[in-house]
Formats: C-alpha cells, structure tokens, sequence
C-alpha cells in the first residue's frame, strides 16, 4: 500500500512529508516503546499516540518508514524535527487506534509479524 | 596478536541518568558507523534495538553509565555499565512485561517490560554482571555471519 493511499484512508494531514509512492508491507499499532522494538520489520507504518521524540529514535533502530499519530494528536517541535533530521515522514489523523488501523488492515495492509531477525 | 584480539572501539560515551531529551543519539550514532563499516542492515537493525534498549535502561533505571561498542572480524561487542543501583532480581528483570520504570518513564510509553528480553532475543550472546549497590555491566555480542545470513 502506498503512503499516499494511507493518507487518504485515513484522512491524515501531513506533519513531515514523505514520498507519496513510498510502499508500505505492514503495519503495527502500539503505545508503548518496547512492543514496538519486539516486532520489527522494514517498510512498516506505525500508528500510536506517543508522540514524544523518543518514538522517533524508536522508528529509526527499527527501520520503520512511516508514522501516523492518532486521536488527532500533534506532535511537539522537538519530535518533528528530530523525524526531519532522520528523514521519517510524520502524519496525523483524527481517528482513534483501533479505527484507524482498522481502516488499513480492510482495505489490504498486512499486521506486523512477530518475527525473529536471524 | 591473535586474531580474535583485533578490535576496534567504535563507540566509547557517557550516559546520562534521567536524561531523555538526548535519549538515542549513541544508538544512532553507532547504526551509521555500522552503516558505513558495510555490515548488513538486518544485522544492523538487531544492534541497533539490543544497543537502543540498553542506552535507555540507562537512562531510566539507573545513576547513570556509559556505552561502548568493539568491532572485531566475527562480532560486534555492545558493552553498557553503569553506577548502580544494581538489579535485585535479575529472573524477574527478564520475565517479559515486568518493569520497575518510573511513572515519568511510562508516561514517555517506556516501562513495557520488553528491554532485557529484546535485548536477549536481538544477541547472539548476553553476559550480565550485576551487584546491587554497586551497579551493572551488560554485554552483548552479536555475530558478524558470512553474507546469505539475512532472512525475513
């Protein structure tokens, strides 16, 4: 699924812009730091409410490509210029969690699989 | 000199207790250099999360310590100690979702209890060392395979 596509599912405005053609594998919801490193894939897109600059160092050591805050939340000025510097695209959306990644597992985004790095 | 003894310090830095605004950086610091060293990214991505999940345990549950990570031709080393207070039940420490982070720690989504079994799944090899009023030393060593080793 494309970043662009997310975007529009979810009716999310842009916060840090990323390439609209940007493919995505799976996805991963979670508001807390460590479950988001126990599943670790490339391409993912989180979705979570944690908007502090640590979930941007988290979305750097797993290679994650995209992140989605919700509820509507917006992110400090210390967060999106961190995800600026490491070059992660940031958005927000109105919908809560469980609605949004609903909305994405519908419509064709895989879940995260709890897989091992051999 | 045997050739297991060749190493090369990468990385050698303070951490500070408490201090999450800079919380990361030596992580992120160490996946460029590993980066630019031409390790594969999937065995990056298992240093960077064992390394991450270190420096931040630093920073939550301890008086502060240091991080240093050696490159020898088979491994790399991630060494992080600290000044205490040590780990009282180093079993109940591993058990996943036990955690004695701060509320200030999990109201930043830290304290999942996931650190010290992520650390654990993401190496090859884990020493830990630990004295309670004196602090700990954790090592872990994850092995630099021959290329094919990447696997999804």
């Amino acid at each position: 699924m494309k970043l662009k596509e997310v975007k529009e599912i979810l009716s999310a405005q842009v916060i840090v812009e990323g390439s609209e053609e940007l493919e995505l594998l799976s996805g991963c919801g979670a508001d807390l730091m460590s479950d988001v490193l126990a599943f670790s894939k490339e391409n993912t897109v989180l979705l979570t409410g944690l908007t502090n600059p640590q979930v941007i160092r988290t979305a750097e050591m797993t290679d994650l490509s995209l992140i989605i805050f919700v509820r509507g939340k917006q992110p400090p000025v210390e967060t999106i210029e961190l995800a600026k510097d490491r070059g992660i695209p940031l958005m927000s959306t109105d919908k809560p969690l469980y609605q949004a990644c609903g909305l994405l597992y519908s419509a064709g985004l895989r879940a995260e699989k709890l897989a091992k790095l051999e | 000199m045997q050739k297991d003894e060749i190493k090369q310090v990468i990385l050698d830095c303070e951490v500070e207790a408490g201090d999450f605004s800079v919380g990361g950086e030596a992580s992120s610091k160490l996946k460029s250099l590993l980066h630019k060293l031409g390790i594969p990214a999937q065995t990056i991505r298992k240093i960077a999360i064992a390394t991450y999940e270190l420096e931040i345990n630093i920073i939550i549950h301890t008086y502060g310590g240091s991080l240093k990570a050696e490159v020898t031709p088979s491994e790399i080393r991630v060494i992080a100690s600290d000044k205490g207070p040590g780990i009282a039940d180093l079993e109940k420490a591993f058990q996943p979702g036990y955690s004695t982070a701060s509320q200030k720690a999990r109201e930043m989504g830290f304290g999942a209890g996931m650190g010290l079994c992520n650390i654990k799944r993401y190496s090859d090899e884990l020493n830990v060392e630990t004295e309670v009023g004196k602090g700990t030393e954790i090592e872990a060593r994850i092995y630099l395979r021959e290329s094919g080793d990447s696997n999804e």
